[in-house]
């Protein structure tokens, strides 16, 4: 008996098509696998299933019967259970609260019945062969356990169907064990699962089938014990490259920048590197491999890393995000609005936000030199405002984000780091910010490139390192194939 | 005539300024004023009269002085809440330092000024290295030097002040009250601060976005101490202004002007949450407070109804201004 089907799902949302005409289907007491990269479609599909996005055409079938989820707790009450990558517990709260949230059991006079709560919420620990105290507070327990918790609220609603995406992104080896036997018991008792990872060798030890997904089309289901690694990597990322972006000839120039044996917290393990003027590095990598985390190391906005971080050949360690920028770092980060612009300052105060020292005397601002650098830098990276007084929250994504860039040239800066520079830019834009970060490289600043999209990676890079869960999992020449870099990174 | 073909409409300087007022944020309540003047003058005769309008400003210079500092914390993200405690405690300071210890008036205010500035540099401290909001910071160290202040007094005013110390809180510079001079020194200052500085810069950016301002190397806790000093100083200024206009240093002082100094504040255009704001929207604030209060004094309305519309007008400004932020959403979208 199939427990879910879903037929010529299609969903789209502005400018994307991020399911197209996919078919899926999940035996009663199976373990389905979904892999795809980043934007391949596999957390919209299982949103669909969770009721948390309507399809636009295509039906759902629940245990052979047309349905139509119309909200999460319409899917919860159908026996859809869904766990999410990141942690939703309230950290306030005790286990048992957590397990139960909005259920929890009243007692006649309408107060809440911790006796019983307590005793449930035991129960359900028991079956998952856990030793937690259900009476302490989330935030105590460890972040595996905090994971195993989520799996029990999931369970306390007695689910007939399981999803679980990248559960085991941030669990170890031993805790990944422990998490599959629980997994393996709910199969057991006929659960259904749907399974999300990009680690493509646990599959073999979990799923009984594996679905790829790419660009929100199905490409192919195969049965786990009868597919290699190869091929799971081959179909994953597929198609061609397209419209190969030519980088200009350049000279690589000297060492500039080393780190050795760096790690932090239980993110980034043992990572050596080194880059050179005049080059772009590419970092790859699939999400929560540690990539940004890295970025943040080098830039110093985080600085409890041990291991070194070696400018210019100059030892000792930098104090502040400040020190990083007079030593030559700058970070195009990832998070335009949270970590790259004030939107209620104007373009050209936020240009110049990075140099104040250079455009002021005794901390007086000089009007002159403020605004010879600013119109510079409106000109030279063509930034399509009606004036510099205009506020940055009213510029499109794509000069926004050169706005951020402005911010750096008119530093005085040797290294510039993208952390996914073109994320939400449209495809006009984005050619641009090619030619930019290549014209970069190519007046001898060093440039590392952190990018989701590998076929960015490829067509950019002169010399590519990617990373696989904290660590440097390889580096890679110029012209390396994507899946030579996705057998890296999975 | 070759000069207007070559530009356009558009940008002609004349235009441009006018547009610039039209859509600045300070326009509403610069039309409140008005609005507020016409009315008096209309009810009473004395009120437009150059003696009473000098009269307003000095009225309203102290919680002037105070609303400018007040723009200051506000601006960064902040708030400061330990203002008008600033007032009295530095005012009976600067008094006793005259009165038991015989120092000088210029070295009594100095030390005044100083302990300003050490409570804002704990204010600053406590927001910036341990990491205490800013609203409950100022409430602990607001309440902290209140009761300072009534334990170093044993709760009695402190009198008997030099005659000569009185000139800065009553004096006059020919027509002009002493304070007003003051007062406009500030306003000049501060938004020579906030306009030219990179300080200034520094307070727009981390009170927009601390965290992309720390990204960009702002050294956001200095920062942050350096413009709770600031504040601080501006207090203590407000509470030599005041012990000296009433010649002695009163323990209950100030007691909830920071409250009419926050209203100011946000009457002038600025954001409560930071980032946005102008001292000469904060000016145009202070102003309306101390227009309403003297207009309806002289037009002879009850001093308890006299507090009832002020709370009323702030009230409604306030939301006037939250419309007019939407529509003007509407019309740049």
């Amino acid at each position: 008996m199939l427990a879910l089907q879903l037929h010529k799902l299609t969903k789209s949302f502005p400018g994307v098509l991020a399911l197209d005409n996919v078919d899926f289907s999940l035996k009663e007491g199976e373990i389905h696998a979904l892999v795809g990269e980043n934007g391949a479609g596999k957390t919209t599909l299982i949103k669909v299933v969770a009721g948390i996005y309507k399809p636009d055409e295509g039906q759902v079938s629940l245990f052979e019967k047309e349905i139509d989820i119309k909200n999460p707790n319409e899917a919860r009450s159908l026996g859809i259970s869904i766990i999410h990558q990141e942690r939703n517990l309230i950290p306030e709260l005790s286990v048992a609260e957590n397990i139960f949230l909005d259920r929890y059991p009243k007692t006649r006079f309408g107060t809440i019945d911790w006796e019983r709560l307590y005793q449930n919420a035991r129960e359900i620990i028991q079956q998952l062969d856990l030793d937690i105290d259900v009476r302490i507070s989330a935030s105590n327990i460890s972040i595996a356990n905090q994971q195993l918790i989520e799996i029990a609220n999931a369970l306390s609603l007695d689910p007939k169907i399981l999803i679980l995406d990248e559960p085991t992104s941030s669990l170890t080896e031993t805790e990944t064990k422990k998490l599959f036997s629980i997994l393996k018991k709910l199969k057991s008792r006929n659960v259904s699962m749907i399974y999300i990872s990009h680690r493509l060798e646990e599959l073999y030890e979990i799923a009984d089938r594996i679905t790829i997904l790419r660009d929100g089309q199905l490409i192919n289901v195969h049965d786990s014990n009868k597919v290699s690694k190869d091929i799971l990597v081959q179909e994953m990322v597929g198609r061609e490259l397209e419209s190969r972006f030519k980088t200009s000839k350049r000279e690589i120039g000297e060492q500039i920048l080393e780190i050795k044996d760096l790690s932090w917290e239980n993110r980034l393990f043992n990572i050596n590197m080194e880059f050179y003027r005049g080059e772009i590095v590419g970092i790859a990598g699939l999400i929560g491999a540690g990539r940004t985390e890295l970025a943040d190391c080098i830039f110093h906005a985080k600085r409890n890393y041990s291991g070194e971080i070696i400018i210019d050949n100059k030892k000792g360690k930098l104090k502040s995000i400040n020190d990083a920028i007079d030593h030559g770092i700058s970070l195009v980060t990832e998070d335009r609005k949270k970590l790259g612009l004030v939107s209620s300052m104007s373009v050209g105060n936020n240009i110049t936000l990075a140099s104040l020292k250079k455009i002021s005397s005794a901390g007086v601002i000089s009007r002159k030199r403020n605004e010879n650098i600013v119109t510079d830098i409106i000109k030279q990276l063509d930034i399509k405002t009606p004036s510099k007084e205009q506020l940055v929250r009213n510029l499109s994504g794509g000069n926004q984000q050169k706005v951020v860039i402005g911010k750096w040239l008119s530093s005085s800066f040797k290294i510039i780091i993208f952390d996914e520079p073109t994320v939400g830019i449209d495809v006009g834009a984005r050619d641009e910010m090619y030619q930019l970060i290549d014209q970069l490289a190519s007046d001898n600043f060093c440039v590392i490139l952190i990018s989701s999209d590998i076929t960015e990676i490829i067509n950019l890079s002169d010399r590519i390192y990617v990373m696989k869960q904290g660590t440097v999992s390889g580096e890679l020449p110029k012209n390396s194939s994507q899946e030579d870099i996705m057998r890296l990174a999975t | 005539m070759k000069t207007l073909k070559n530009k356009s409409l558009d940008s002609h300087p004349v235009i441009n300024f006018f547009k610039r007022i039209i859509t600045s944020r300070e326009i509403g309540i610069f039309l409140g004023l008005v609005i507020l003047f016409i009315f008096f003058s209309i009810f009473s005769r004395t009120f437009l009269t150059v003696n009473n309008l000098l009269n307003i400003t000095r009225q309203v210079s102290i919680i002037g002085i105070l609303s400018i500092g007040m723009t200051l914390a506000i601006l960064i993200g902040g708030i400061d809440l330990s203002v008008g405690s600033v007032v009295a405690f530095v005012g009976v300071i600067t008094a006793d330092m005259m009165v038991s210890y015989e120092l000088s008036i210029g070295l009594s205010i100095v030390i005044g000024l100083l302990v300003g500035v050490g409570i804002g540099f704990i204010n600053g401290s406590l927001i910036s290295f341990f990491k205490v909001p800013a609203f409950i910071a100022t409430l602990g160290t607001m309440t902290i030097f209140r009761g300072a202040t009534f334990i170093y007094t044993q709760g009695r005013p402190i009198y008997n002040l030099p005659r000569q110390f009185g000139f800065i809180g009553a004096g006059y510079v020919g027509p002009i009250p002493f304070p007003t001079i003051m007062f406009f020194i500030v306003i000049i200052l501060a938004s020579f601060l906030l306009k030219k500085t990179t300080l200034g810069r520094s307070i727009y950016s981390i009170g927009g976005n601390q965290e992309a301002a720390l990204y960009s190397g702002i050294p956001v806790r200095r920062r942050q101490i350096i413009t709770f000093c600031i504040v601080g100083f501006i207090s203590a200024l407000s509470g030599v202004i005041l012990a000296s206009r009433l010649r002695s240093g009163l323990p209950t002082a100030g007691q909830g002007y920071e409250l009419t100094a926050i209203a100011a504040v946000i009457l002038g255009g600025a954001s409560i949450t930071g980032g946005v704001g102008t001292v000469l929207g904060t000016f145009f604030g202070a102003l309306l407070i101390g227009t309403l209060q003297n207009g309806l004094n002289l037009i002879g309305v009850d001093p308890f109804v006299l507090e009832l519309i002020t709370g009323i007008v702030i009230v409604f400004a306030v939301i006037i201004d939250r419309f007019k932020e939407k529509g003007l959403k509407l019309f740049t979208e």
